[in-house]
């Protein structure tokens, strides 16, 4: 649990470029512990750790280490089983379902590996639909769906059905759902892991478009080294601890490699 | 999040998967339509006889010659060869009994009658001057015989519609002579259209002359075979019927052991006796239309329930994004409601329209009654709570995790 504390504080000394901005994930001392019949899960084991304003943090690590877990916390969607997680000051562990569910619809974009659109649902309604929870009229749902629409290149799209769009395609249209309500964080759970190389690039280059552009918090899970260089700050779990906390140095540009992309060579590495 | 877009949200759903929306209202709208088809069948025919009785007068009494035992070996019938019954025996009764207002002898006979070179077989009732008054039922043109057309057995006749209609179209009959078993009789009147009574007989092929002429010229007979007797009053029935059996068996000589050689018939009772079965008819045609309404009911919980496994994922992603559990469980209990409230309605449409065909196809009068319709959106409505909420409370119960897991 020392070793945690420690952990953490190192990243911080690490991050100097972000020290001046606002904390908006403080993790402390995170534990997660799941009960099935009498086994017991540790799944995370005393995890602290603070995300600022602006960061783009990649979280890395073997399966089961616990990534998902920490994501789901950090999104509102699960409760720790011990330990303090503040999300822009406000202390999460006291706060009812409903509360939970709302700091889900106004503050945080959710994007998953494998997509989770509605299907049989236009893409403008998927996007619609965190407005709807949030009560917006119709007329500025419609604005702002066709909006973030445009925003992730998908202009022209917006009455096809999940199945009428490819995998990138539909990763775009779960990126514009979990920007439409302006959150200040979004979580991204392997958001390429069902991608080719030049889609994943294609979805990364929108994240640091977002990142730098708007100044929206982003961390997402990754398997993927060379996904986690374009991120600007990579935390490596092991056994629901964080293992590792560095700053990335030479940063990937997204942006750049799409525009030098080489067209004719094809796509799929490996 | 407000009530209208958690409507909106469920609507959605809804028409995402038409065809399972459809199958799952089909239970209802069966359900629904049977119910309104067949109590209006039910209350139809209620109708149509409390119509009839209500013609004939609640305040009738019918004597007849005979007995009915309650085997109903005898059942009082009142042929001509029953002779226990006599036109004293009227006379007195008009005399003794205080709840009796009027009374007339009655005979029939069947009989063939001929117009210029026309013939008809209907039959001739003999009744007094009194009978358009105890049957409520009044003469339309020309006039009803008096008591000197009675006291003098006179061979004058009124006609019934259909007697009409069938020997003298486009003649005047008041005043023409008609042939009944080779006698000449004059046509004095003609009674007032009547229609089918609940058995779908003419009520208006027959004929009438003073009973005296009837017995005398026709039958050869001195009985009668029944006597149709007005209360005072529709409350004065009972004990009309009462009176009227302690006189008739004074007068037989009937000893405390011996049965009626007549019998009494209260219009009331009768009416009481036809109501009660209607009621219990239609009752009974109801509760089964009732069953099929729960059973449509409990096809749509199986369907929600299977709707709520099956979208799993969908209630994942609701709730990630923001969804309360509240709002789940509204949007699915919406679902229900809608599908049981909109089933209901088309099932209303269809039942009325079964409730308009079924007499043109069936012959079966029916009445489609404003309660049995509000009672089935009320039902349906409630039946759409009643399976949606377990469903809904479940949806809403998911975790979201494990509910974003869910393959
Ligand atoms: N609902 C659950 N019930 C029991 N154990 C669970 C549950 N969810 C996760 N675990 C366990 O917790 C540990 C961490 O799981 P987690 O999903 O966070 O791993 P991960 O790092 O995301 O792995 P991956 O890279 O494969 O997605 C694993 O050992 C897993 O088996
Ligand atoms: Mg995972």
């Amino acid at each position: 649990m020392n070793n945690a504390t420690l952990t953490a504080d190192a990243a911080e000394t690490k991050t100097t470029d972000s020290q001046l901005a606002r904390p908006v994930i403080v993790l402390d001392h995170i534990h997660k512990i799941y009960r099935m019949g009498d086994v017991e899960v540790h799944a995370l084991r005393g995890i602290s750790l603070t995300i600022r304003e602006g960061e783009f943090v990649a979280i890395m690590g073997a399966s089961g280490s616990g990534k998902s877990t920490t994501m789901n916390i950090i999104g509102c969607l699960d409760r720790p089983s011990r330990g303090l997680y503040t999300l822009d000051g406000v202390d999460v562990s006291q706060m009812s379902k409903d509360e939970r569910a709302d700091i889900r619809n106004r503050k945080i974009g959710f994007v998953f590996q494998g997509f989770n659109l509605l299907s049989r649902t236009s893409a403008t309604e998927n996007v619609e639909l965190p407005m709807l929870y949030a009560g917006l009229p119709a007329p500025e749902r419609q604005a702002r769906a066709s909006k973030a629409l445009k925003a992730v290149g998908l202009a022209g799209r917006e009455q096809n059905h999940p199945n009428q769009l490819s995998g990138g395609q539909q990763q775009r249209v779960a990126i514009a759902r979990a920007l439409v309500n302006q959150p200040s964080l979004i979580l991204a759970d392997e958001p390429t892991g069902n991608l080719d190389s030049r889609t994943s690039v294609e979805v990364m280059e929108i994240f640091q478009r977002l990142n730098d552009e708007q100044g929206i918090t982003l961390v997402l899970v990754t398997h993927e080294n060379d996904i986690a260089e374009y991120a600007k700050r990579v935390i490596v779990f092991k056994d629901g601890k964080i293992n590792r906390d560095y700053p990335i140095t030479e940063r990937r540009s997204a942006a750049e490699e799409l525009r030098n992309w080489p067209t004719a060579v094809e796509d799929d590495d490996d | 999040m407000n009530f209208l877009i958690t409507f909106k949200v469920a609507f959605r759903a809804l028409a995402r998967n038409k065809m399972r929306s459809a199958l799952t209202m089909l239970g209802i709208i069966i359900g629904v339509a049977a119910v309104i088809a067949m109590v209006s069948v039910g209350q139809g025919a209620q109708a149509s006889i409390q119509d009839q009785i209500a013609s004939m007068g609640t305040n009738m009494l019918m004597v007849g010659a005979g007995s009915m035992n309650m085997g109903g070996v005898r059942s009082g019938t009142g042929t001509t060869n029953t002779n226990t019954l006599t036109v004293d025996d009227i006379e007195a009764i008009k005399r003794e009994c205080p709840s009796v207002a009027m009374a007339t002898p009655s005979v029939r006979a069947g009989s063939q009658i001929i117009f210029g070179n026309q013939n008809w077989n209907t039959s001739l009732q003999g009744v007094n001057e009194e009978w358009p008054k105890i049957r409520k039922w009044l003469v339309q043109s020309g006039e009803f015989f008096n008591e000197s057309d009675i006291r003098t057995a006179n061979r004058v006749v009124v006609l019934g519609q259909t007697i009409v209609d069938n020997l003298f179209p486009g003649v005047d009959p008041v005043g023409q002579t008609i042939r009944v078993r080779e006698l000449p009789f004059r046509v004095i009147g003609v009674m007032a259209k009547r229609g089918q009574d609940s058995g779908g007989r003419d009520q208006d092929d027959i004929m009438f002359a003073p009973y005296t002429t009837v017995q005398k010229k026709l039958l050869s007979i001195t009985h009668i075979q029944f006597s149709y007797i007005s209360a005072i009053s529709p409350a004065a029935t009972y004990t009309a019927e009462q009176q009227i059996t302690d006189l008739l068996r004074q007068r037989h000589k009937l000893g405390p052991n011996q049965e009626n050689d007549f019998f009494v018939r209260n219009m009331t009772d009768v009416a009481e006796t036809a109501d009660e079965t209607n009621r219990i008819m239609t009752i009974l045609l109801g509760s089964i239309a009732s069953v099929s309404l729960m059973v449509g009911g409990i096809g749509i919980m199986n369907i929600m329930l299977v709707s709520v496994t099956e979208r799993t994922r969908e209630i994942g992603i609701r709730m990630a994004i923001g969804a309360r559990s509240s709002a789940v469980r509204t949007q699915f209990l919406i679902e229900s409601i809608v599908l049981s409230v909109f089933g209901g309605f088309l099932g209303i449409l269809i039942g009325v329209l079964l409730s308009v065909l079924i007499p043109k196809l069936l012959g079966w009068p029916t009445l489609v009654s404003i309660t049995s319709i509000v009672g089935s959106v009320l039902f349906s409505a409630a039946v759409g709570i009643f399976f949606g909420y377990y469903p809904a409370r479940k949806a809403a119960g998911l975790d979201p995790i494990e509910a974003l897991r869910y393959e």
